[in-house]
């Protein structure tokens, strides 16, 4: 609870107390450096525990302590069972209390090497960090990765408590060789407002008085400095962006866009600019948690409407016309690895950023760093705990701005698309130019699609296989007939002594593209790796048998032009939908109850091929073969000779 | 006009508050708002009509119904719902109800087990809720210290202290697959003086039971328990005495101790508070039951 000057009533107290503004901190340090022990404190000191916490204290104090006789502060903190059997802390833990001038809220994140991931989350949403060092030990490996951290995560201000100050004699020479070695090693670093206090928490040396025993320290003690620091003005005012949140439409007479302010003022008037539709519009009501306001500012939570009615859903950024946020797929951003699972490379994963939900590719990681040295070495993925820059695409385009700008929409986290594992979190650098992307067909991939440096002379392939390596690549609706032509054809084929591989929809997507769903931009890959394996066969004399539905014309295009054009036979199988439902019923009963999407014929196009080598419909099922058959033969696919 | 860009302490809390709830309307299809009737409960409720305004909240209230409540929570609940547009849902175990479970005749493990554990799971798994809203604050209690306010629940709406996820920023992951939920906990960077404050400052009605007045109440085990029916054993009922009494927690009546107390404002509730010796959670007699009896509650999906 917390100390209250007598002479004011309950009321004036709690008008004072209302008043208060907050500050967020982060406290860093390993179980040895006592850090427990000093959140303890302050929590105490500032009167906050009640009586029967503290009874309860020492009952545990004598079973399970490690201080001895004293009070051991560290025992208030550690709340669950299994941890507190451990002796150690494993996650983040928030912590209350408040003094007359501030209410603090503090987030308590545990020092050890593999615990990045919760210094990372602590530091998320605080103002503040205190790190603390060992009087006896000084600035070690340990004390260099928190500042690294609190640095990435765009922490303003840093207090460095130099504890156990007791143990050095409250020698001032030893405080300052430790202040030294902090400001050699913090040059390079991105942090504004650094302090060093010397404490002694166990004894309350500077913690909340006065050391007697450091009259050296003319610096404020502990909870003064963080009873006075002022953070108001860390918030970016100037650059309005509004990420909607939620579209409040209760009646036909409002139409409010809320969500959370995350940086700039926005006023009743203004003229704003609705990306990525790029819609402008004027502001007519702000309305506020507490009614109507004419202007608002972050972090408030409110609900704009605006003079006419124009498309705008969640995800959506409002912003000033003259001051937008970036626009774009492609961004690079330091990558902090959150999940026991290591980053699979060419998996797929979501993004949460801004309010919008979306999927992600990791196109190039630039580097990782090692949190204790600060070097950077060139990597594959990223384990637990470890940070990269990485390059990243959007299946859409983000509005975004440098997290150091602005945090609210620099800040995303990568959700694990199978286990739904919150995998990753980032913080964007900037955007990466179209020119620096690898683009689907990179032009090293074209180079080498053409070139062909086999040591083995296609010529000799071909006469040892007696076919000419070649894709036939049969398209149409599901229930079209594909693959009983695919699978005939093979049969047929192997019989006249061909040697094929035959790929379908199903059994690529079993395992190659297994990650994939059937969204227009997954079908793409999907099928982008299939023309890569056609090719590689190919290459190798083999003749391939691809059965894809493959509607997009664009999509065939490009396979065609990844598989050689000379070596792409495309058969359409052009059968009417009524055919194919009754054919095939199954899909489509659950492409129209809504339970698989994108279904060809049904809630996707099928565009059909514009110049197919042959075109084969329902009627003549029964010369499906033979005409593919004749056809290979009078091309000298099959046989060559 | 000068234009003023810091925002008090309560208000920060307020609007974290409001954006959480507004996040899990965006992001979930089926989302409860679970309803205790007591004080915290009652500030969530604003908060969420707050995070709709002008319209009306997009999901319902659940009140799960020991049937042992007192009975001025009860009657709170149905004017407040009623007076302030909500779809109330009240759910209770209908087999414990009928098999006569109750705290005098069963205790207060097998009744809390039965009649609230049970029956939220219950309420939960019949409106195939994806998310629920409780009113839960970190600093009620150790074990809190470290529960995230988007609280990941299996199938089976159990709580696995190892398998919850880090939360950063106001970046809230709320990706779960069918039959898992999320508990969400929009009030847990509150404080019990921060609930009072803004109870006084929104003036948020609460229930009568908060108050100072005199009331019948009886001692039983260790606690003072008001007679609020007959279902109290006579033998009990006789010794009732008059006192002037409130209660700091609202729960099942016979499991809930009242203080003696003369506050009858909040002002005076606060002033009290600042002076006592008990933290609020002791007057609730299932607390007692083992050390780390909240954490392990948790896991089975009380919270």
């Amino acid at each position: 609870m917390e100390t209250r000057d007598k002479n004011l009533s309950i009321t004036e107290f709690l008008d004072k107390d209302e008043r208060k503004d907050l500050l967020r901190l982060l406290t860093a340090g390993s179980v040895d450096d006592g850090k427990s022990t000093l959140i303890g404190r302050l929590l105490f000191d500032s009167k906050r525990l009640y009586e029967d916490q503290l009874s309860a204290l020492e009952r545990d104090s004598k079973r399970e302590g490690h201080a001895g006789e004293d009070i051991d502060y560290a025992l208030l903190l550690d709340g669950l069972k299994a941890e507190r059997e451990q002796g150690i802390t494993i996650d983040v833990a928030y912590r209350y209390f408040s003094t007359s001038e501030r209410k603090f809220i503090i987030a308590d994140t545990p020092g050890h090497e593999q615990y990045t991931r919760n210094m990372v989350t602590g530091a998320s949403t605080s103002n503040l960090a205190i790190l603390l060092v060992d009087a006896r030990h000084g600035v070690i490996t340990q004390t260099k990765r928190h500042t690294f951290i609190a640095s990435l995560l765009g922490i303003q201000h840093v207090v460095v408590a130099i504890n156990k100050m007791d143990l050095v004699d409250y020698s001032e020479q030893r405080y300052n060789e430790i202040v030294k070695d902090y400001k050699q090693f913090l040059t390079g670093m991105n942090i504004p407002d650094v302090n060093f206090i010397p404490i002694s928490a166990l004894k309350g040396d500077n913690v909340v008085d006065h050391s007697e025993n450091m009259d050296w320290y003319h610096g404020q003690p502990m909870l003064e400095f963080l009873e006075t620091v002022h953070v108001d003005a860390d918030r970016n005012f100037d650059d309005f962006r509004f990420p909607v949140q939620y579209v409040n439409r209760p009646s036909l007479d409002y139409r409010g866009y809320a969500g959370t302010l995350a940086s700039g003022i926005v006023r009743k008037g203004d003229t704003i600019k609705v990306q990525p539709s790029g819609k402008t519009s004027q502001v007519t009501s702000i309305l506020g948690a507490n009614g109507e306001q004419d202007y608002a500012f972050p972090p408030q939570a409110i609900s704009l409407t605006l003079s006419n009615e124009i498309d705008i859903s969640r995800g959506d950024m409002i912003v000033h016309p003259d001051n937008m946020a970036r626009q774009e797929r492609h961004f690079e951003a330091m990558l902090v690895w959150m999940d026991e699972q290591e980053m699979k490379p060419h998996r797929q994963y979501y993004i949460k950023h801004a309010n919008n939900t979306t999927k992600i590719r990791f196109d190039n990681l630039r580097y990782k760093v090692d949190v204790n040295t600060m070097d950077k070495h060139e990597a594959d993925i990223l384990h637990l705990n470890e940070i990269g820059r990485m390059v990243l695409t959007a299946n859409k385009p983000l509005m975004f701005d440098p997290y150091k700008k602005i945090s609210d929409t620099g800040a995303f986290v990568i959700i694990d698309p199978v286990t739904h594992n919150t995998a990753a979190v980032g913080m964007i650098i900037d955007k990466v130019s179209d020119k620096d992307m690898a683009s689907r067909i990179t032009d090293v991939e074209r180079e080498k699609i053409y070139r062909g440096e086999a040591l083995v002379d296609p010529r000799e392939r071909e006469l040892f296989y007696n076919q000419k390596g070649s894709t036939i690549w049969i398209t149409g609706l599901h229930g079209s007939g594909k693959n009983e032509l695919a699978y005939g054809l093979e049969k047929q084929l192997f019989d006249m002594g061909a040697t094929t591989v035959l790929m379908d929809g199903s059994t690529v997507r079993s395992g190659l593209s297994r990650e994939l769903d059937h969204s227009p931009a997954d079908r793409a890959e999907h099928l982008r790796r299939v023309a890569h394996v056609c090719y590689m066969l190919n290459e190798q004399g083999i003749i391939t048998i691809c059965s894809f539905i493959s509607p997009d014309e664009d999509i065939r295009n490009q396979v065609a032009e990844i598989v050689g054009e000379d070596r792409f036979h495309m058969i359409h199988m052009d059968a009417d939908l009524d055919y194919c439902k009754s054919n095939k019923p199954e899909m489509f009963e659950k492409a129209i109850n809504g339970k698989i999407n994108y279904m060809p014929g049904i809630d996707a196009e099928y565009e059909k091929p514009q110049s197919p080598v042959m075109t084969l419909n329902p009627e003549t099922k029964n010369k499906w073969i033979e005409e593919v058959v004749n056809y290979l033969e009078k091309e000298k696919i099959f046989p060559l000779e | 006009m000068e234009e003023n860009y810091s925002l008090s302490h309560l208000r920060q809390l307020e609007a974290e508050s409001i954006h959480i709830i507004r996040e899990v309307a965006a992001s979930f299809e089926n989302p409860v708002m679970l309803y205790s009737i007591g004080k915290d409960s009652s500030v969530m409720v604003r908060l969420a009509e707050k995070a709709f305004a002008p319209g009306k909240v997009p999901f319902p209230l659940m009140h799960i119904d020991s049937k042992w409540k007192f009975r001025e929570m009860t009657e709170f609940r149905d004017r407040y719902a009623k007076e302030n547009g909500w779809d109330l849902i009240v759910h209770y175990n209908k087999e414990g109800y009928e098999a006569g479970v109750g705290p005098f005749t069963h205790g207060s493990k097998v009744h809390t087990d039965i009649m609230k554990t049970q029956a939220l799971l219950n309420g939960l798994t019949k409106h195939k809720f994806d998310a629920a809203f409780g009113g839960a604050r970190r600093d009620e209690e150790k074990s809190r210290a470290k529960e995230r306010i988007f609280s990941f629940r299996d199938q089976y709406h159990q709580w696995d202290p190892k398998n919850q996820r880090p939360e950063l920023w106001n970046i809230y992951n709320t990706k779960v697959h069918k039959g898992e939920s999320i508990r969400v906990f929009p009030l847990s960077n509150w404080t019990e003086l921060d609930i009072w404050q803004y109870i006084r400052l929104e003036n948020i009605p609460i229930v009568p039971l908060y108050f100072a007045k005199e009331r019948p109440v009886v001692e039983y085990g260790g606690a003072l328990i008001l007679v609020d029916d007959d279902r109290m054993p006579d033998e009990l009922a006789k010794t009732a005495k008059m006192k002037k009494v409130r209660f700091r927690t609202l729960g099942c009546y016979p499991l809930t101790g009242a203080v003696e107390s003369n506050a009858d404002t909040v002002e005076k509730i606060v002033e009290e508070m600042m002076t006592t010796t008990q933290s609020e959670r002791t007057t609730r007699v299932i607390d007692f039951d083992q050390e780390a009896s909240m954490e392990q509650k948790k896991r089975e999906g009380y919270f």
